[in-house]
């Protein structure tokens, strides 16, 4: 098994290679000069390429790479063009917000839609079923914007229960913290809610079709031990899959929730940065995603060996 | 054992969350003093405003900085950190005297050294402050509190320059940060105005604070435009960026937010019936839509084609589709706009008005022969995206054959800097929008400048312009500067630059508690009291 992890982490480096120089290539690929943007709306040629000058970008691509990567090895992820603030520190700010709307509605989720997506194929073809089913197929239908809004209409402006927007520390108060993060998570959740239940009934219908339930059944189990301890646990594996996965987007794709209510996390610092040309940002941030995808897809791999002890590596 | 093992951590749980709790109130009660929530336009990035000409690091400037002189709400200058100034017979020495009792946010006294310091890096950077440094022999700190100007010729251009209310402005800072080369952006962030910005709390794309500065003097008459005493009466203002409208809107009508700085026309309907919501406007002079040509490549290396959009476009139409409600824009024929110190509509007869007959016979004159236009169109402004659509209308109207192509604002800011010919990456037009403050006159307005590789993209060169300018720069009493620009007007018409399409106002929200909001043309935060 360790040797298989040091394999699997090796592995990453070619990985992290290749992000990072097709990151690079596409970004100075891309229109778009930051050097124009810092110098504002009404800045001459000459101020422009002044700035190009100060940042390093009139030097030739190879060499601009070649720093990079070679700051990169040795922990300096650069300055931001527009904050002058090392990009470490910027990750870092936003870490928290996203981390925690994210362990929020993963918690939420699994909660939610694996009890839901068990259920409906217990009750399979029942209105129970049918209900579950309907409600996946609402969650997949509607964007995460017009639920957001609806919720901030009902509980913050109507209601006034919750706060409409922002983000608070969780070092500044535990309340401030969670009350910021309900209907956010709350959002959200519903179309990973819709996704993850009906991924659980499709994967314990299998299941429950299996030789062994029967086995169980006729040994005189009850109903729940059946399901919680034979089905559930048999159907885990591309269960565990997609939780691990949709934990993998909410790191790094929660744009829309993080901007409607605006959460300063990941997702909104990488738009801001896209918007903005931040070249060290945005390069920064990307070959952190791909690191947590390849470290998530690390824990998926080494928990079914958890889950199914016929899989070893 | 375990059971009281497992009791002790529930214990020490509930603790925790109730001490959490505690301290969140312990913590609001702590914030008694008075904080103004407010969503800029857009986010804080970069905190020199000598180094960017973008409006949101001017009013970060504002915040922390203060100016030797300030245009009052009638438009005229009016001494701010000057105390006296004097000019000799000649009319070739200005002594300024710094009135007293000013300093620095560290504590530090504001000298004389520390205003010239700040001047010339200022007029090292700013298309008018270079004009008036031409004019310009030395500039000296006689003592501490005395700033002396030697001209090599009479000007009225330097108080008019020094008190610039629009990008880049001429903050005054401490000499050390103000040596700073112009090319490099400054590290220090301390002012003499009447905010201190926290750097130790800047959240960058979340949240920048500034505190009152106690030890701020402000001057004894009222508040009038930019100019009078900048007193601040919060104790704490917040700039919270949101990038979502619609959001910031809930977040004011739910009271989280005191003061929404532009707020968008659609979404007027949601505060105005709402009586906790005010509509105010801090830019009465509003802004201008402007059409830019590219004078290096045809068709509009021709003038007779530049004239003949004059001729084809309305104001009218521009405004209708970008803002919609006749109560935010106004038709304004005059190029330094409506309300503005040099407002005249001379030599503006008959244009503007959609004259379909006119332009197409100078359009058939200059001889087009059909070269696709490359109109750029940006789609990710608000505030802009409606123009393009009409002006390809009105130009196709006419005969022109336009190839508008969408883009968002950063890319287009990138491509309208390249000079090559259109087929091969450049541009012929875009349109952007100004504030008033940036058109003021003729020294300010940069699309005006026609100094072939030194103007703006579109690089006007023309002598005549140019010649008119510098006598604009030259003149002492306002009815030379007045009759320069009626003329520069006349010289515009022969040599267009580019079209102005319409003054509009934008709308700024805030809660019916703030008071004191002023019509200074850019958003500032002194004055304003939260009842």
């Amino acid at each position: 098994m360790l040797s298989y992890l040091f394999r699997r982490l090796l592995a990453t480096i070619p990985v992290m290679l290749l992000v990072a120089v097709f990151v690079f290539m596409l970004l100075r690929l891309t229109p778009g000069d930051p050097a124009a943007i810092i110098a504002g709306d009404y800045a001459s040629d000459a101020q422009i390429a002044e700035i190009r000058g100060k940042l390093g970008l009139d030097k030739p691509l190879a060499v601009q790479f070649m720093v990079w990567i070679g700051n990169m090895f040795q922990g300096d992820f650069g300055e931001s063009f527009f904050y002058k603030k090392q990009v470490g520190e910027l990750i870092a700010a936003r870490l928290e917000p996203t981390l925690s709307l994210s362990l929020l509605t993963i918690f939420l989720t699994v909660c939610i839609a694996v009890p839901m997506g068990t259920l409906a194929a217990y009750r399979q073809g029942s209105w129970l079923d049918r209900g579950i089913m309907g409600f996946s197929v609402l969650g997949f239908s509607l964007p995460v914007f017009v639920i957001g809004y609806m919720l901030i209409y009902l509980f913050s402006i109507e209601l006034g229960w919750l706060p409409v927007q922002g983000y608070q520390r969780i070092g500044d108060g535990l309340w401030g913290w969670l009350s910021r993060l309900i209907l956010p998570s709350l959002a959200l959740s519903v179309v990973f809610v819709a996704f993850i239940a009906r991924m659980t009934r499709t994967s314990v219908l299998e299941v429950l079709g299996e030789d062994y339930i029967r086995t169980a059944r006729a040994k005189g189990q009850t109903e729940t031990r059946v399901l919680m301890r034979h089905a559930l646990r048999n159907a885990a594996v591309p269960i565990v899959t997609v939780i691990g996965l949709s934990f993998a987007i909410l790191i790094g794709g929660v744009v829309v929730t993080e901007s409607v209510f605006n959460l300063p996390g990941l997702g909104l610092l990488t738009v801001e940065a896209v918007l903005a040309r931040d070249f060290p940002t945005i390069q920064a941030v990307i070959l952190l995603f791909s690191f947590i995808y390849v470290l998530i897809n690390l824990a998926i791999d080494v928990s079914y060996t958890l889950l199914d002890p016929r899989i070893r590596y | 054992m375990f059971d009281t093992a497992r009791r002790g951590l529930l214990k020490g749980a509930v603790a925790a969350m109730v001490m959490s709790l505690g301290l969140t109130v312990a913590g609001s009660a702590a914030q008694a003093e008075t904080t103004l929530k407010v969503v800029p336009h857009s986010d804080l990035k970069i905190l020199d405003p000598i180094w960017t000409t973008a409006y949101i690091s001017r009013n970060h400037g504002y915040m922390i900085y203060d100016t030797l002189f300030s245009l009052d709400e009638a438009g005229n200058i009016q001494p701010q950190m000057v105390d006296t100034v004097t000019t000799s017979d000649d009319g070739l020495t200005i002594t300024m005297t710094l009135r007293d009792g000013l300093s620095w946010h560290d504590g530090a006294p504001v000298t004389a050294a520390d205003c010239v310091a700040s001047i010339k890096r200022w007029g090292s950077k700013d298309a008018m402050g270079q004009k008036m440094m031409s004019f310009v022999d030395s500039l000296e700190a006689t003592d501490d509190k005395t700033i002396t100007f030697k001209l090599n010729s009479q000007t009225g251009l330097v108080t008019l320059a020094l008190a610039k209310p629009s990008s880049n402005v001429p903050f005054m800072m401490p000499e050390r940060v103000a040596n700073t080369p112009a090319s490099e952006q400054i590290s220090e962030f301390i002012g003499s105005g009447p905010f201190v910005f926290k750097n130790d709390e800047w959240e960058p794309g979340t949240r920048i604070v500034y505190e009152k500065f106690a030890d701020y003097v402000p001057r004894s008459e009222p508040a009038s435009g930019l100019a009078g005493g900048k007193i601040a009466k919060v104790d704490r203002v917040e700039w919270l960026p949101i990038r979502d409208q619609q959001q910031a809107v809930n977040a004011l009508k739910a009271g989280e937010l005191d003061y929404i700085e532009g707020l968008p026309h659609d979404l007027l309907p949601l505060v105005e019936s709402d009586e906790n919501i005010k509509i105010v406007d801090f830019n009465p002079a509003g802004n201008q839509f402007t059409f830019r040509y590219n004078v290096l490549h045809p068709p509009f290396d021709n003038p007779k084609m530049r004239q003949a959009l004059l001729y084809a476009f309305n104001q009218e139409d521009f405004l209708q589709a970008q803002i919609g409600n006749p109560d935010y824009y106004k038709l304004c024929k005059a190029m330094f706009g409506c309300g503005m110190p040099f407002e005249t509509t001379a030599h503006m007869d008959g244009l503007l008005e959609s004259n379909f007959d006119k332009a197409r016979e100078l359009i058939k004159e200059a001889g087009y022969d059909g070269t696709p236009i490359v109109l750029m169109h940006s789609t990710d402004l608000a505030v802009l995206t409606n123009l393009a659509p009409v002006a390809k209308d009105l130009m196709e109207a006419v005969g022109l054959n336009v190839d508008m192509q969408s883009m968002d604002w950063q890319t287009l800011v990138a491509r309208r800097a390249k000079k090559d010919a259109p087929a091969d990456g450049g541009w012929n037009a875009f349109i952007t929008s100004w504030t008033a403050g940036d058109l003021f006159n003729p020294v300010a307005m940069a699309f005006l400048n026609s100094g072939c590789d030194k103007a703006l993209f579109g690089w006007p060169c023309d002598e005549k312009i140019e010649g008119m300018r510098d006598a604009f720069a030259r003149a002492t009493t306002k009815e030379e500067q007045l009759k320069i620009v009626e003329d520069i007007q006349g010289a515009w018409f022969e040599y267009p630059t580019h079209i102005h399409l319409g003054q509009w106002n934008g709308p700024t929200a805030t809660r019916s508690n703030i008071d004191g909001v002023l019509p200074t043309g850019a958003a500032v935060f002194w004055n304003i009291a939260k009842n």
